[in-house]
């Protein structure tokens, strides 16, 4: 089996301050691979750079073989991806939003209507899909949009912080999903996560990053040993340490902020 | 090609959807319309200068599509803040071709929302007289609106959130009617306003759009053809620069 992502020394520098530190990496076909790290770390910087919005300081990317600075659309295609936020159009219904999405990927008409009933079964939302994306629920826009991410059959599957804010049920739910599609299909899938019990529970492979740089990498037993704990939660505590981390809220966090406060409070 | 359709497509559904949109946003032309034209028609045919209500109605359907293609730019920041944005920017299409969609679907909207104008001032008394211009009123409305969703989208573009919003509407879209000859008529204003009025590019589509509808040129006809479509085009072109630029 290849590798589907393969990362050499990358640097991310903004200004004086360096997010990602000479990161080197590899996620083998297939995989489930969990990007772990404290908030600011440089998980979400990396995830940007693997999935071409943002140019890498120095270092070489390549994502199924590509370049996101250079073959953009190639990488695009390669790749579908659930970001930490939601990011789906409200006014829109479920049908319409991944209707969208396929025609901004390409798929040809037909495959796309059969693809998206099955899609939308999968993820339990069958019923739902002629409905607007504003009546549901935080699970249910989070379980169409891992459904909208697989619809132009991408090799490779990014999910930022997926599971955040949901209910165990919703969570179980999601990652069954996730797992019975790398299995089904054999797509790799790229998370993060602070939710240390799920990257123990489904990933095969996981990295550690803080300060910008790997500070340990294996398999969930590996770095469990190695930290001498039960827990992943522990071990990752053992690698990072104990202090808090502070975030400054950026533009987009002032936004959602905003946002909670006019809506009257919820995740949308 | 499909990217563009698609995404204006999008852009149209919403408005459709949104009656309250709809209806809201023909609030201000009307007040206008109203405020305006019947307050100050007795004056205006006193001071010689004939129907009022007729030099007014270009002008507020020129303002209906001003509010609504810029507004349509600014859409950009919501999408950016509910998260849609980044679902078109990661996708393989070249941003040029989501950029143009947005445009196009902000321009069609506020076209529509002209046009639904057009009818109100017609119920409040509006003529138009028939000469060989009448169908470049069409022409002209359609430029206004790609102009201005042209605008729209280079503060939506480098706004990072709705704080700005006020600025815009105080400092942009307020002064760029009000010095447009939408409401009043060019001859006999101070110099300075008259430059301002020569350097505002609404002022081209009010007159272009006014010239069409009742054959009453400021400009004259060549004049705002040429300067309507050189600004359109430039300012489709900046857009889609500052929309290419945007970093997630």
């Amino acid at each position: 089996m290849g590798e589907m992502i393969a990362v050499n020394d990358l640097v991310k520098n903004y200004g004086e301050f360096c997010a990602v530190n000479h990161v080197s990496f590899s996620v083998p076909e297939g995989v489930i691979f969990g990007f772990l790290g404290p908030n600011g770390a440089g998980k979400t910087t990396t995830i940007k750079m693997l999935t071409t919005v943002l140019d890498p300081t120095s270092g070489s990317i390549r994502v199924n073989g590509h370049d996101p600075t250079r073959e953009q659309k190639q990488v695009r295609r390669s790749f579908g991806i659930v970001f930490q936020d939601p990011s789906l159009d409200d006014e829109l219904t479920a049908q319409e939003n991944m209707d969208l999405h396929g025609i901004l990927y390409g798929v040809p008409r037909a495959e796309r209507h059969t693809r998206i009933d099955a899609l939308v079964d999968l993820v339990g939302l069958g019923e739902r899909k002629k409905d607007f994306v504003k009546t549901f629920s935080g699970g249910m826009k989070r379980r169409l949009e891992v459904a909208r991410a697989l619809l132009h059959k991408p090799r490779i599957l990014f999910l930022d912080e997926p599971t955040i804010g949901l209910d165990p049920q919703t969570r179980n739910h999601i990652w069954g999903y996730i797992q019975q599609l790398s299995k089904t299909e054999g797509v790799t899938v790229f998370f993060t996560t602070h939710y240390m019990d799920e990257a123990d529970r489904v990933a095969n492979d996981v990295a550690v990053i803080d300060h910008g740089k790997i500070v340990a990498q294996g398999s969930p037993a590996e770095l469990k040993e190695r930290a001498q704990c039960t827990n992943l939660e522990d071990a990752f505590i053992a690698l990072t340490g104990h202090a808090i981390r502070e975030e400054e809220a950026n533009a987009t966090d002032r936004m959602r902020m905003m946002g909670r406060a006019w809506r009257g409070g919820g995740r949308r | 090609m499909k990217a563009i359709y698609i995404l204006c497509v999008r852009q149209l559904k919403r408005y459709v959807r949104s009656p309250a949109r709809i209806i809201g946003s023909l609030g201000q032309p009307i007040l206008f319309l109203v405020a305006l034209g019947f307050g100050l028609r007795a004056m205006f045919a006193r001071a010689g200068q004939g129907n009022y209500i007729n030099f007014l109605s270009p002008g507020i359907i020129s303002m209906a599509i001003l509010f609504n293609a810029v507004f349509s730019g600014i859409e950009i920041i919501w999408d950016r803040q509910f998260g849609f944005l980044k679902e078109t920017l990661v996708a393989p299409v070249s941003r040029l071709a989501i950029v143009f969609g947005r445009m196009l679907g902000g321009a069609i909207v506020a076209f529509a929302q002209g046009l639904v104008v057009f009818v109100i001032c017609m119920i409040a008394g509006f003529r138009f007289v028939s000469s060989p211009y009448l169908p470049l009123a069409i022409f002209f409305m359609f430029m206004i609106a790609l102009l201005f969703a042209g605008i729209g989208t280079v503060f939506g573009s480098v706004l990072q959130d709705m704080q700005g919003f006020p600025l815009i509407i105080n400092f942009l879209i307020m002064p760029l009617f009000f010095f447009s000859g939408a409401i009043f008529a060019t001859s006999g204003l101070p110099r300075t306003l008259r430059i301002l009025l020569q350097l505002n590019p609404l002022s081209y589509g009010v007159d272009g759009l006014r010239g069409a509808l009742i054959n009453q040129f400021a400009f004259g006809l060549t004049t705002d053809l040429v300067v309507v479509t050189v600004l359109t085009a430039l300012l489709l072109a900046v857009g889609s620069y500052f929309f290419s630029r945007i970093q997630l």
